[in-house]
Order: structure tokens, then C-alpha cells, then sequence
């Protein structure tokens, strides 16, 4: 089930603007449900119909796009992993911006999707040429710690811990969690209000 | 790196281990889920054949889909039908306490784990649901997480985390006539941005915090997130001992006095050491009310709109973008603004003493003709509680509606939506883009007391107006 996530390449799709919240990824009314399924055709839906056509999501020289680039504060708001759900069921497997809420961050991470970070100059080169030529292919390099596109390569961050539970395949952290099922009642036990709460309420 | 703060000592107190990655395996005291992103947790769970490890340390209830008008069921939204079907089979099969319509105990879950005793300083608490930094209040560690962290929690009650840095906020001094908790929060995502808490851990404190009563620290921790932090927190004291005395949850007999002394234990060290610390004085908070599209796009109710020169460069964009969305006038003031909908509500601001402190306003005054106005208690025992004091009539012969308990119009996930372009002030926390169930609908975020003022003169007012 778990797979080690190195470098992902493929076509690039770009989206512009800072602070572009889950509310705006996924709207509240397809939070209504109780599967995944189907969230994919639902992703910027609001956003999609004020655009006429014109959102990146149904251009469609960007239908084969897997890596989404954005800019600052991307998935700000809701802890809703309808979000990146609904963005992965399109079919983007890795997102490059300049930076990323911590919920949302966390929620791709559990999904084996890398939010990589690189500055506003790269973010914006990197955009650029995804709009000038939506052929162009991308790639993000979670070893080397780059992004290339065409010709243009540049540096990328994410935090260490992440990086490794992606490169080692341990991003799915439930088994591993689980496993310390001993150490985990040890801590239980160690907490004081864990025996007040015994026999109360 | 932050040392002898509440956030470290609970984070040690909490650790489980060291995972190989570096993160830490971090023990949740106190689990709280609802029906929109525990479902597909739950399936989860049976696709790989896990139990629920602590169930006794898990709590349901359900608030995001609830009609607040006619909760009989079957609901009339098959969909919400179907989410609430599913949570309370996943309940029962797990053996999970779920607090239904109709217990007595039903509510927006950040309202009702606080009123019940289950949140108490010093825990690790986390809900699939952003505003879980609200428990912070009490002196807890409470962050939002996403669904599949609801799989881990509920396999193994713990969760692979970074541990935060800590930033120190003080808000010294009194507040104003007619600022309250609301206000102090706005002006704090205002001046330190939506994102400028990411990767932070907020401490809130001051004299002026020290003076809040449980629900208003709660209001203020309630939206951490709005500015980035994904858990905000006030130091334990006797404010918070107070609130807790005697609820169901809370230690009683000699475990009290041992939970009292462990509480103050977990405070944060007079010599603490912060990653950073930030000072606001009270006295320079006015009535703050958003204009934009973000909840860092406030302004004080006496103030213009911002033109872009006034702004730093990287918000220019995004202000551009709510100019033209709200449809405001950069240099043009706010008040006087035309509002359709108001709404007083939410886990921001729907307990007790938001509805008293409303009432006050509402009692002798009429909403506005073309104004639609509804109150929507966080939970059962509010509604309870307002309604043994006659709020409801104060709020219904204002004309206001008088709702039953859920999160109602905050996210529009039920019936309660804005219509078209419309315009709501609102006591919610997010005034994000179709936020409000129309996709061109527009919010102001503003206090309880400042919706009243909007909803009896039909426009936004600045509610020292009314004092």
C-alpha cells in the first residue's frame, strides 16, 4: 500500500494567487458525503464556473497536468482533506508554492503528496513557463532537492521529516503508529489525568 | 527553540517516542470527531482491519449538517441523512459516546467538549476540524487535523507531529466599551496576517487576557488558525479551575486538588523562553469588522478601507481580489454599509455569553426592515440556558430567529445559506469566498454585539453607537 515517493515528473499546471483556501478548493456542499469518490470533477468548482472555461483546471492543454504550482499560503482554512482529495482524484500528485498551511501540509503528507516550497522568483519562473508553453514537462527531485522545468531548474524545500517519510515510503505513518501499541499505553498510563477519568462523568 | 512553556511541557508529557523520520509520536488525550470527517476515517479503519485503541477517549457528536430549523429525521437532505447514518453505525460499532440531537448534550463539538469538563488543561486534543484550537482556552494543546490523522488517532491515539515553535502574544491593559474577544482576535490576525503563525504555536496572554472569562479566551483561541497557528493556547488559572469545578468531565473529590496542582505544574515558566513575542495594547483595539476576503482583511469599524499603497506589496493581489469581490471602494469607509443577512452563531461565537452580551442590544430594538437576522445557540445546554434566562424572546421580539443548535450559516453545510450576492454580518470566523453557501455571497466578520447593531439599523454601525 505504501510506496516511496522520490521524484515525480509529468506535466505542470499553474495557479495563481496567494491565500487560496479549502473552502475554495473544495466547496462545503461536496463535504457532503461520506466516500472520496467523485470529488475529483468537483475540485475549484466555484471558481471553475465564475471562470467560464477559463481556469486552468478545464483549460485543456492542462488536463494531463500532475504537479500544481501555487503561491503563498495555499490550502489556508478548513482542515478538510476533502481538499486535497478532491486535487488528487484529478490527478495532481505533487504541489510546488511558496508556501503552504500547516493543516493542509500535513493531510498531503499523509496522502503521499509533497508540498515542496521554492521562492517567489522560482514560483513565478516556474509558472511562467507552465503558461507559455502547458507542454513543458516538470519535474521535483525530493533527493536532490530540485525542480526542473524545460531548462529552468532551481532549489526546493521541505521540512527533513517529511522529506524522509516520502523517500523511505513511510508517509502513511498508521502502521508504524500502531505498531508501538506497548509504548503507547506506557505513555497512557504516565499522564495523571488518564486516572481521573476513570469511573468520572 | 522555546523552553519552559505550557506547549513544551504538554508536548514532553505527551511523547510516545521518536519516530525514524525525526517526527515525534505524539499521544492524543482527548479525541473529538463529527460526521464530516470521520466517515471515510472509519472505512479506513475496516479496509485494514483495525480496532479503536482507546474508544473511551474518543467523543462524538454532530454539528456541521444540522438543519437548525427542522432536525426531525429522517433528515430532508438524503446526503446528510446518509453522513449522520454513518456516524452513528460507526459509534455504536466502535463502542464511541455520541452525543446526539436530542441528548441534551448535542452541539457544535468546540462548544460542547468545554462544557461538559472533557477539555482540561494539559491534554493533547485533537478533531478533524480546524477550530479545535478553541480548547486551547483551557491551557490544552488542540490543533485541526485532516481525515486520514483521524485513522491514526483512532488506531492508535497518537499521531506523527513536528513540534511547533512557540510565539508569545500579550495584549496588555483594558479593553474599550464595546470591543470584546472578537475584536482583540481580528486585530491580531490584522496586524500579525493570516499566515504569519505557520509554523507557531500561539501563546495568548497579557493583562487583558488574564481578565477574560473562559468563553471569550475561547473565542480568541477559536481563531489561531485564521492566522495561521494551528494551536493557540492561554496559560491555566484560576479563571480556568473556576469554569471547570463540578462539570461531569472534571476530576472530582481528591483528584481535583491533584489536577489543580498538575495544572498550574504544566504552566508556562516565568522565565520561560519564547521563539518570539509580540505586545498589543487593549486600550488601542477598536470594534473590528473584515472587509476582504481573508480574516487579516479587518479594519477598525471607524476606519476606511485600505487603499494598495497602504498596504505591503504582497497583499496587494489578494486585496485587489476582494476589492472586486465585495464590491467595496478602497479609501471609502465601511460602516454605513447595506447588510441582507445577519447571523449570530458559531464555535467562534455561540455560547452563553455571546447570546447575553447580544441580547443586551437586541432587547428594545427591531431589526431592520429587508433584514433577515437568526441566532443558532452552539449547543443544546446554550439554547437550554438562554431560553431559563427569556433571551429567545428577548431575540424573537427584536425579530430574530431563534434556531436550534449547529454550525448552521458559519459554512452553510445545511440549509442555512446566503442567497446570490448578498451581504451577512457575521459571528463566524472565515469571510472566505462563497464561504457562506452562495458562491458570490459576501461576509463580515464582526462581534455579536456589532451583528445587532448591523441588524437593527440594516447597515454596518459601530456599536459604541448603541452603549
Amino acid at each position: 500500500m505504501v510506496s516511496e515517493v522520490k521524484t515525480i515528473s509529468g506535466r505542470g499546471i499553474p495557479l495563481m494567487g496567494n491565500d487560496i483556501d479549502t473552502d475554495r478548493i473544495i466547496p462545503a456542499r461536496f463535504l457532503r458525503c461520506v466516500t472520496f469518490d467523485g470529488l475529483g470533477a468537483q475540485v475549484f468548482a466555484d471558481d471553475r464556473a465564475q471562470a467560464n472555461g477559463q481556469h486552468p483546471f478545464d483549460l485543456p492543454h492542462y488536463q494531463e497536468a500532475e504537479i500544481l504550482v501555487v503561491n503563498a499560503n495555499f490550502g489556508c482554512g478548513s482542515s478538510r482533506e476533502h481538499a486535497p482529495q478532491a486535487l488528487a482524484k484529478w490527478g495532481v500528485r505533487a504541489i510546488v508554492g511558496e508556501s503552504f498551511a500547516e493543516i493542509f501540509f500535513g493531510n498531503c503528507l499523509a496522502m503521499g503528496i509533497p508540498c515542496v516550497t521554492a521562492d517567489f522568483a522560482t514560483v513565478k519562473q516556474l509558472q511562467t513557463i507552465l503558461s507559455d508553453n502547458p507542454q513543458a514537462s516538470i519535474s521535483i527531485d525530493l533527493e536532490t532537492m530540485q525542480v526542473r522545468c524545460g531548462d529552468f531548474f532551481a532549489p526546493i524545500s521541505i521540512s527533513e521529516g517529511a522529506r524522509k517519510m516520502l523517500i523511505n515510503g513511510t508517509w502513511d505513518a498508521c502502521g508504524q503508529l500502531v505498531s508501538h501499541a506497548n509504548q503507547i499505553r506506557a505513555t497512557a498510563s504516565s499522564l495523571p489525568y488518564i486516572q481521573w477519568s476513570k469511573g468520572k462523568g | 527553540m522555546s523552553k519552559g512553556t505550557l506547549f513544551d511541557k504538554v508536548w514532553d508529557a505527551h511523547t510516545v517516542g521518536i519516530l525514524p523520520s525525526g517526527q515525534t509520536q505524539l499521544f492524543i488525550g482527548l479525541h473529538l470527531i463529527h460526521e464530516v470527517t470521520s466517515p471515510q476515517a472509519f472505512a479506513m479503519l475496516r479496509d485494514r482491519n483495525l480496532k479503536v485503541l482507546f474508544p473511551e477517549r474518543t467523543i462524538a457528536t454532530v454539528d456541521h449538517i444540522v438543519p437548525t430549523t427542522n432536525q426531525a429525521r429522517p433528515f430532508v437532505d438524503d446526503l446528510a441523512e446518509e453522513m449522520m447514518q454513518a456516524l452513528e453505525q460507526s459509534c455504536k460499532e466502535h463502542g464511541i459516546t455520541f452525543y446526539n440531537i436530542g441528548s441534551g448534550n448535542q452541539g457544535i463539538v468546540h462548544v460542547i467538549a468545554p462544557e461538559l469538563g472533557l477539555t482540561q488543561p494539559g491534554m493533547t486534543i485533537a478533531c478533524g476540524d480546524s477550530h479545535t484550537s478553541t480548547h486551547g482556552a483551557f491551557g490544552s494543546i488542540a490543533f485541526g487535523i485532516g481525515t486520514s490523522q483521524v485513522r491514526d488517532v483512532l488506531a492508535s491515539q497518537t499521531l506523527a507531529l513536528s513540534k511547533l515553535k512557540v510565539r508569545r502574544i500579550e495584549i496588555n491593559g483594558a479593553l474599550r466599551p464595546g470591543v470584546y474577544a472578537k475584536d482583540v482576535i481580528l486585530h491580531i490576525i490584522r496586524k500579525l496576517g493570516v499566515k504569519g503563525g505557520v509554523g507557531y504555536a500561539y501563546e495568548y496572554a497579557g493583562t487583558a487576557i488574564g481578565q477574560m472569562n473562559m468563553e471569550e479566551r475561547m473565542t480568541i483561541c477559536n481563531m489561531s488558525i485564521e492566522g495561521g497557528a494551528r494551536c493557540g493556547y492561554v496559560n491555566p488559572d484560576s479563571v480556568t479551575f473556576e469554569y471547570l469545578k463540578g462539570r461531569e468531565f472534571a476530576p472530582q473529590g481528591a483528584d481535583w486538588d491533584k489536577a489543580v496542582d498538575w495544572w498550574n505544574s504544566i504552566a508556562s515558566d516565568p522565565d520561560a523562553e519564547y521563539d518570539d513575542v509580540v505586545v498589543f495594547d487593549a486600550a488601542e483595539i477598536a470594534p473590528t469588522v473584515t472587509w476582504g476576503i481573508t480574516p487579516g482583511q479587518g479594519i477598525g469599524v471607524d476606519e476606511k478601507v485600505p487603499v494598495p499603497e497602504e498596504l505591503p506589496e504582497e497583499e496587494r493581489a489578494i486585496a485587489a481580489e476582494a476589492y472586486e469581490y465585495m464590491d467595496v471602494k478602497p479609501g471609502t469607509p465601511l460602516q454605513g454599509t447595506k447588510v441582507d443577512v445577519c447571523f449570530i452563531g458559531s464555535c467562534t461565537n455561540g455560547r452563553i455569553s455571546d447570546l447575553r452580551e447580544a441580547a443586551k442590544f437586541a432587547r428594545g430594538r427591531h431589526v431592520a426592515e429587508g433584514v433577515k437576522a437568526f441566532v443558532v445557540p452552539g449547543s443544546e445546554r446554550v439554547k437550554k440556558e438562554a431560553e431559563a434566562e427569556g433571551l429567545h424572546e428577548v431575540f424573537q421580539a427584536a425579530g430574530f430567529e431563534w434556531r436550534e443548535p449547529g454550525c448552521s450559516m458559519c459554512l452553510a453545510m445545511n440549509p442555512d445559506k446566503l442567497q446570490g450576492r448578498q451581504i451577512s454580518a457575521s459571528s463566524s470566523n472565515r469571510n472566505f469566498k462563497g464561504r457562506q453557501g452562495s458562491a458570490s455571497g459576501r461576509t463580515l466578520l464582526m462581534s455579536p454585539a456589532m451583528v445587532v447593531a448591523a441588524a437593527v439599523t440594516g447597515r454596518v454601525t459601530d456599536v459604541r453607537e448603541l452603549l
